[in-house]
């Protein structure tokens, strides 16, 4: 789906150790498979699955969604590094696409 | 874009109907118990040291904003309770993480209690409500 | 039987008895708009001349919202309308139809040639028509651009019009109703106060006599245009002016006017002058 976009916001740097907020949100219709459309038929369910996040290879945050979180689906949480590196997020659509977006930051 | 819209009508459906509209039926009860049994494996449940932050009232169910937090939780999963459906997200917090905290935003069907459990560092498990009112909105203007 | 503090608060008990012992916030007329911790919006203005006494004051739709949703229009990241807005830009650079042309290839940055455009439209073109912001666009795409002119209300319009009004934001609505514009605006002053459909509702009976009270569980607005195109969560979508004023038609039980057509132009170009002084406010979030 070529309108499907990660969008993430996080700090140019942070120190060793302090709490920083992340915040991400992605384009998704989070299809739930519960409605019809206009002539009765049910709308298969399409939805961001899994979200995770990882920063230089470890995990930060893995997440397991339904289709009770909201279309375009927003999530924030708080990291901390000890090192300056990578953030890399990535969010599974049940059609089998997977959308990926890498952030660097700095050791302040 | 798809239209997201839920009709009044499909609503009323997922509602379960008009009359018990605020009732919870058997089935949505055994699917929060299923996911709860799921979660825990059967262990013991105590109240507290989790905190949901959600408004009272909900202006439009679509799109309601909350906030789970359990200090020294390994994962959080989160039931609408009153959804057809009641599973919302569950997470689990790595090292890179700096609290056991998440904001996300959900679908409620109707009033119902949003349930957040935790599963503690220690292997137990705590657990918290939080009651949101979700209103049938007018025009939205 | 405009906006009143003492109506609210009346109302605030009847719910409070409805819901439980809930406090009722809204319309919150103390709740100040800053966005991006940086650009403080005008919400709140004196109404103007024309009006003669029919509100007290101007007050934007997101003052009639709840605390959830005013919130989410307070941070361009939460404010799911970014992701149309960014749609709207990458459009603006991409070449379309055939001329070889983009937006960008004769208008530049859409951030110097595009802003402070939202405040002043609908305006009346040199051919002496009323014409509103889709109806440049799709000028552009049909006679510059050599491309298919976009449907007025489709995904691709919409993310056009909140990218380009989004420059506009903080600004003033400032419309002209007099000169050519006059006859438009005396269209659109005659379709606000008809009534219409099975309802009997003129758009008056909702936005002028009864903003602030309930409608099912909702606060009626003063039905001010600031803010479209808006992000609205009902539908999880962009929502154009016109389809909010075809969905208000439709309510009322008539058979609506055309999206894009000569009275919803007109309808645009009045409802705009009741809220000239407010912050162009899009794109804007409702619920």
């Amino acid at each position: 789906m070529a309108d499907v976009k990660p969008r993430v916001k996080i700090p140019s740097s942070a120190s060793a150790g302090e709490a920083f907020t992340v915040k991400t949100l992605i384009s998704h219709p989070m299809e739930s498979g519960l409605r019809k459309d206009a002539d009765g038929n049910a709308i298969p369910r399409r939805i961001i699955n899994r979200f995770t996040c990882e920063f230089n290879g470890a995990n930060v945050l893995d997440m397991e969604l339904h289709g009770a979180v909201s279309a375009n689906p927003y999530i924030e949480f708080e990291a901390q590094i000890d090192a300056a590196g990578e953030f890399t997020f990535t969010w599974y659509d049940d059609d089998g696409s997977v959308y990926t977006t890498t952030n660097a930051i700095d050791l302040a | 874009m798809q239209d997201m819209t839920y009709t009044r009508r499909e609503t009323l459906v997922i509602g379960a109907g008009g009359i018990a509209l605020l009732a919870v039926t058997p089935a949505m009860a055994s699917a929060v118990e299923e996911a709860v049994a799921a979660f825990t494996g059967g262990a013991a449940v105590t109240d507290g040291g989790v905190e949901i932050t959600a408004p009272e009232i909900a202006e439009n169910g679509n799109v309601v904003p909350i906030e789970v937090s359990a200090p020294g939780a390994e994962e959080i999963m989160v039931l609408a309770t009153g959804n057809p459906s009641p599973p919302v997200c569950s997470v689990s917090f790595g090292p890179g993480s700096a609290s056991q905290r998440l904001s996300t935003r959900i679908r409620l069907a109707r009033t119902q209690d949003v349930l957040a459990m935790a599963r503690m560092s220690d292997g137990s498990f705590v657990q918290a409500t939080r009651a949101v009112k979700v209103t049938i909105g007018g025009c939205g203007g | 039987m405009t906006f009143r503090a003492k109506k609210v608060a009346v109302l605030a008990v009847a719910t409070s008895f409805a819901f439980g012992n809930t406090a009722v916030a809204e319309p919150d007329l103390d709740a100040v708009l800053v966005i991006n911790d940086e650009l403080e919006m005008v919400t709140m203005v004196d109404p103007p001349a024309h009006l003669e006494g029919a509100l007290d004051k101007v007050i934007s739709g997101w003052h009639f919202r709840d605390a959830a949703t005013r919130k989410l229009e307070t941070d361009d990241f939460e404010n799911p309308a970014f992701i149309h807005v960014e749609q709207g830009l990458t459009a603006w650079e991409t070449v379309e139809g055939s001329e070889g042309e983009s937006c960008a290839s004769c208008h530049g940055s859409i951030e110097e040639s595009m802003k402070g455009l939202r405040a002043v439209l609908p305006k009346v073109t040199a051919d002496g028509e009323l014409w509103s912001m889709e109806n440049y666009i799709n000028d552009c795409r049909e006679n510059r651009m050599g491309a298919e002119p976009w449907g007025w209300n489709t995904g691709p319009m919409r993310d056009m019009t909140a990218a380009i009004a989004l420059q506009s934001r903080g600004m003033p609505v400032n419309v002209a109703i007099d000169g050519p514009a006059q006859p438009y605006w005396e269209q659109g002053k005659e379709l606000y106060y008809k009534r219409h459909g099975l309802l009997d509702l003129s758009c008056a009976s909702c936005h002028e006599e009864n903003n602030g009270n309930y409608i099912r569980a909702d606060h009626l607005s003063q039905g001010q245009i600031n803010g479209f195109p808006v992000y609205r969560l009902k539908q999880s979508n962009m929502i154009s002016l016109h389809n909010r004023f075809f969905g208000c038609v439709r309510d009322t039980r008539a058979e609506s006017y055309e999206r894009g057509g000569p009275e919803f132009r007109a309808l645009e170009l009045y409802v705009a002058s009741r809220g000239n002084g407010l912050s162009v406010e899009a794109p804007s979030v409702r619920n």
